[in-house]
């Protein structure tokens, strides 16, 4: 493993690594899913291959074994450098890298159990919460804890978005986790009824919120400058942006709660959030984008800047679709249909994962001693590129099809008010939407394993041939041998 | 003060807020520090230190 004389680069390496492999990993058990709704025989009769217990492993394991993995190799490798300091212990960050992956292999281990709070995206069990909190408490210590050590006075916009991620989170997942342990393995929430959903999907919308947006938007304001080699668009906007996303994010909440038991006004007052969260979300994506101006060129030859770019792009357009789902009547017709999930998977596969693996070509070579974006092979992150957009626009395409027509026959009255259609005639006319989701999904998954190649290649090159080329002496030879 | 008030108020307060976020991000007197802080990733050092061979980052876009 490369060790820098400045940087703690293994913890940000390791992560980097699991960021691709458990990306893979839930990316499969995603695609199983799908194919088991488009073929439900898939399930072959065993519980633990049913899809009410594979669901929260892939919603798990996407969002908090390859999304967080992304995140802490992200946030530890930018809080370094943006503050030259090393990290603050590299025990605390090892024990926050094995801490981690201990919590995704015992979720692994226990959700096809059946083992579950049933509270959507805090699915694990208490002993597991536990973990998870001294675990983040301990990656909050690390990362604060860097930036006190910080050669420069200011803390960069970045790790304002990544602390805020790292806080928020911690709050939510204590708040919304506290229960009444009955056994080892069962535990009963303290919240109930409707004080306990709206907590639920105070925690939910805020995992969107703060782990997959404020924690993206971290990567986002460091890789995207450093890829396009030019500072962001503007500064300034970005101290608005911040400011205003975290301010406004923590009420949309109840809009996962429309025409339930949840008092009138809270839901109002959740769709008008979400909808000036339009606003913070452009802000940031314009940001993002305009960063490139005066260099769109380079947008033609790196496949990198592209993954990054194209991100914001789905990130806006999922930023957009969001608020016009949140008023009540249009959630009226998309709530309970795929249209939610093609929504989700708008952010999740076009936001989240292409930041996300922009950003991960952007340092992984930097692991190995090469320049950053340094790849075995530029075409294979091009084929990538191509890959990860054709089968998100499968995915989410396909689910607006779908879930318009299921609200659409859902709502559809005979003249007599009866209902027109039944509820398995909206599953049967959902097949050719199930299958061409599979197809997305299993493109998406096939891009993963082009990147894993790639990243397997890029090692054996820095581990090998150049190494005979450097000086002997140089901090470059130095570096190889430590590898070596 | 009945709950209405307090409705008011922290619309109010919020309102006020967010006008002093932008009054001093976008504030002319601080122009010239937000530049400055926009540049802190391109100010490594060790880049050069640790890649002797492969030259400064920012200067990547011309030799290809």
């Amino acid at each position: 493993m490369t060790d820098h004389p400045q940087y703690n680069y293994k913890v940000v390496h390791q992560f980097a690594i699991m960021t691709v492999v458990w990306g893979i990993v839930g990316m499969l058990v995603g695609v199983f899913i799908a194919a088991q709704l488009a073929w439900p025989a898939l399930n072959f009769d065993i519980s633990w291959l049913s899809f009410g217990r594979l669901r929260p492993l892939h919603t798990n394991a996407v969002i908090f074994a390859f999304g967080g993995s992304a995140l802490m190799a992200c946030s530890l490798f930018v809080v370094q450098r943006t503050c030259h300091a090393r990290l603050i212990s590299d025990g605390l960050a090892a024990f926050v890298f094995w801490g981690w992956q201990l919590v995704i292999v015992s979720a692994a281990i226990t959700l096809p159990m059946g083992l579950t709070t049933s509270k959507e995206y805090a699915e694990l069990e208490w002993p597991i919460d536990l973990l998870i909190a001294v675990v983040w408490v301990c990656y909050a210590i690390v990362f604060f804890g860097t930036i006190m050590k910080r050669r420069d006075k200011h803390i960069y916009v970045a790790n304002w978005f990544f602390g805020g991620f790292i806080l928020a989170v911690a709050i939510l997942h204590i708040i919304n986790s506290l229960a009444l342990p009955a056994t080892l393995t069962k535990s009963y929430s303290v919240y109930s009824g409707t004080v306990d959903a709206m907590v639920q999907w105070w925690y939910g919308h805020n995992a969107v919120g703060f782990f997959l947006t404020a924690g993206f938007l971290g990567i986002m304001y460091y890789f995207v400058p450093k890829q396009a080699e030019r500072p962001v668009y503007s500064y300034r906007l970005s101290v608005v942006h911040f400011w205003a996303l975290i301010a406004i994010y923590v009420w949309a909440g109840p809009h996962h709660l429309h025409y339930t038991s949840l008092p009138d006004w809270t839901q109002s007052v959740g769709m008008v959030m979400s909808l000036v969260l339009l606003a913070p979300s452009w802000g940031g994506m314009i940001n993002g984008m305009m960063t490139l101006s005066g260099a769109w060129d380079k947008l033609r030859t790196d496949p990198i800047l592209k993954f990054l770019v194209v991100s914001l792009s789905f990130y806006g357009m999922s930023t957009f679709e969001g608020p016009m789902m949140s008023i009540k009547s249009v959630n009226a017709l998309s709530h309970y249909t795929d249209w939610t999930i093609g929504h989700v998977h708008s952010g999740a596969l076009g936001w989240v994962a292409m930041i996300s693996i922009g950003a991960t070509y952007h340092l992984i070579p930097l692991m190995y001693g090469r320049k950053a974006g340094d790849m075995y092979s530029v075409k294979l992150i091009d084929l990538h590129f191509w890959l990860s957009t054709i089968g998100t626009v499968l995915y989410i395409v396909s689910m607006w099809v779908n879930g318009l027509m299921q609200g659409l026959m859902w709502r559809a009255v005979n003249s007599d008010g009866t209902l027109t259609y039944s509820f398995i005639e909206t599953v049967e006319a959902s097949y050719a939407g199930y299958v061409v989701r599979f197809v997305g999904g299993a493109i998406f998954l096939f891009g993963m394993l082009v990147m894993a190649w790639n990243v397997w290649k890029t090692r054996q090159l820095a581990l090998s041939g150049p190494a005979l080329e450097a000086d002997a002496g140089s901090p470059e030879a130095d570096a190889r041998e430590v590898m070596a | 003060m009945d709950m209405t008030d307090l409705r008011s108020l922290a619309t109010v307060l919020c309102a006020i807020g967010f006008a002093t976020v932008v009054w001093w991000a976008y504030g002319p007197s601080r122009k010239q520090r937000f530049e400055e802080d926009a540049q802190l990733p391109f100010l490594e050092s060790d880049d050069e230190a640790y890649h002797p061979a492969s030259g400064n980052l920012r200067n990547r876009g011309e030799e290809s």
